[in-house]
């Protein structure tokens, strides 16, 4: 067990950048589940809208990313 | 960390990302033939390979690989004109450019030994910057300075619409962050976790038959996510077209 704290720090604060997926998981849940609930209840227009729900995963994927990338920043920049 | 020091649990999930110079020394300069090049060019000639030999027959009654070729095209053809409109096909050859590049990307670094350009950010920050400034220019030559009612949400009330021109301010210069990191870290990320498997199938003797099933299924994800974010990536980038041909929401 050694090692300097700053980087104790950055490594604790890279995993708890992790739980922002938590949060992309739940928002791309959310878009997927509406858009089957949606489309099951008019399926004839559910083939339009197929472009505008991977619009939406994608939109709320991003900010999962950005934790990814605040734990990759933590890892190997600071 | 103490395992790893007698050799036991060896995981370096990051080390098939390093770039390397094809012919000897270490040196990487401007001009220097690495593994990205190397594998940015097999994906060239496999796009000149599908699209350009494989159409050169021209028939009538589409042989297995001109009816690949037809399909992409059609594929992305549809995508444009139903996401950026009648007059966003102007700009289909580039968004069918950046697509087809990007699927063969992403389906060459599934094969294993095999370098996944798109999971350097680098690469993709070219081609998102690229779509970016690209885009930007489009909207202020099409409409000069009407360009910037994108910002100016008409259908708000009057007091919300300065702090949702602020919002939409920072949303429309995070785009070129966002859309460079989906790709390349939903690239990177999946071929990380497969090497964490593979290094987990590595102790286990017997037991290994676990972490192989496992990366059989996040192989097959890997499959579909290769395609969807090169899916994703043409989309985006016909949303952010049609943001700068119709400013007026």
């Amino acid at each position: 067990m050694e090692g300097d704290i700053v980087q104790m720090g950055a490594y604790i604060g890279a995993g708890l950048a992790c739980t922002g997926m938590g949060g992309a998981a739940v928002g791309v849940g959310h878009v997927v589940g509406n858009y089957i609930s949606g489309a099951l209840r008019n399926p004839s227009a559910a083939a339009s809208q197929t472009a505008t729900m991977f619009i939406g995963i994608a939109f709320a994927e991003a900010l999962g990313i950005f934790s990814f990338l605040v734990a990759l920043l933590l890892m190997f920049a600071v | 960390m103490a395992e790893e020091a007698t050799g036991g649990l060896q995981i370096h999930p990051m080390d098939q990302f390093i770039v390397k110079p094809l012919f000897g020394g270490d040196a990487i300069h401007w001009y220097t033939p690495t593994n990205v090049t190397l594998w940015m060019a097999i994906s060239v000639l496999c796009v000149v390979l599908l699209l350009v030999i494989g159409t050169r027959g021209r028939a009538i009654v589409p042989s297995r690989m001109q009816s690949v070729a037809e399909l992409a095209y059609g594929f992305v053809y549809k995508m444009v004109e139903d996401v950026a409109g009648k007059d966003g096909l102007k700009y289909f050859p580039y968004i069918m450019t950046l697509f087809i590049f990007i699927v063969f990307a992403n389906f060459l670094g599934l094969i294993p030994t095999a370098f996944t350009t798109t999971s350097h950010i680098a690469v993709t920050a070219t081609m998102a910057l690229a779509v970016f400034f690209g885009v930007t220019i489009l909207g202020f030559v099409k409409h000069g300075a009407g360009f910037l009612r994108l910002f100016w949400i008409d259908q708000a009330p009057l007091v919300l619409r300065p702090i949702l021109a602020i919002i939409e301010i920072i949303s429309y210069f995070v785009r070129p962050v966002s859309h460079s990191i989906r790709l390349a870290g939903n690239m990177m990320a999946g071929h990380a976790v497969i090497k964490v498997f593979a290094g987990f199938a590595g102790v286990l003797g017997v037991g290994a038959v676990f972490p192989l099933a496992a990366i059989t299924a996040v192989y097959a994800l890997e499959t579909l996510v290769a395609f969807i974010q090169a899916y994703v990536f043409a989309i985006l980038t016909c949303v952010y077209l049609r943001d700068a041909l119709h400013p007026h929401h």
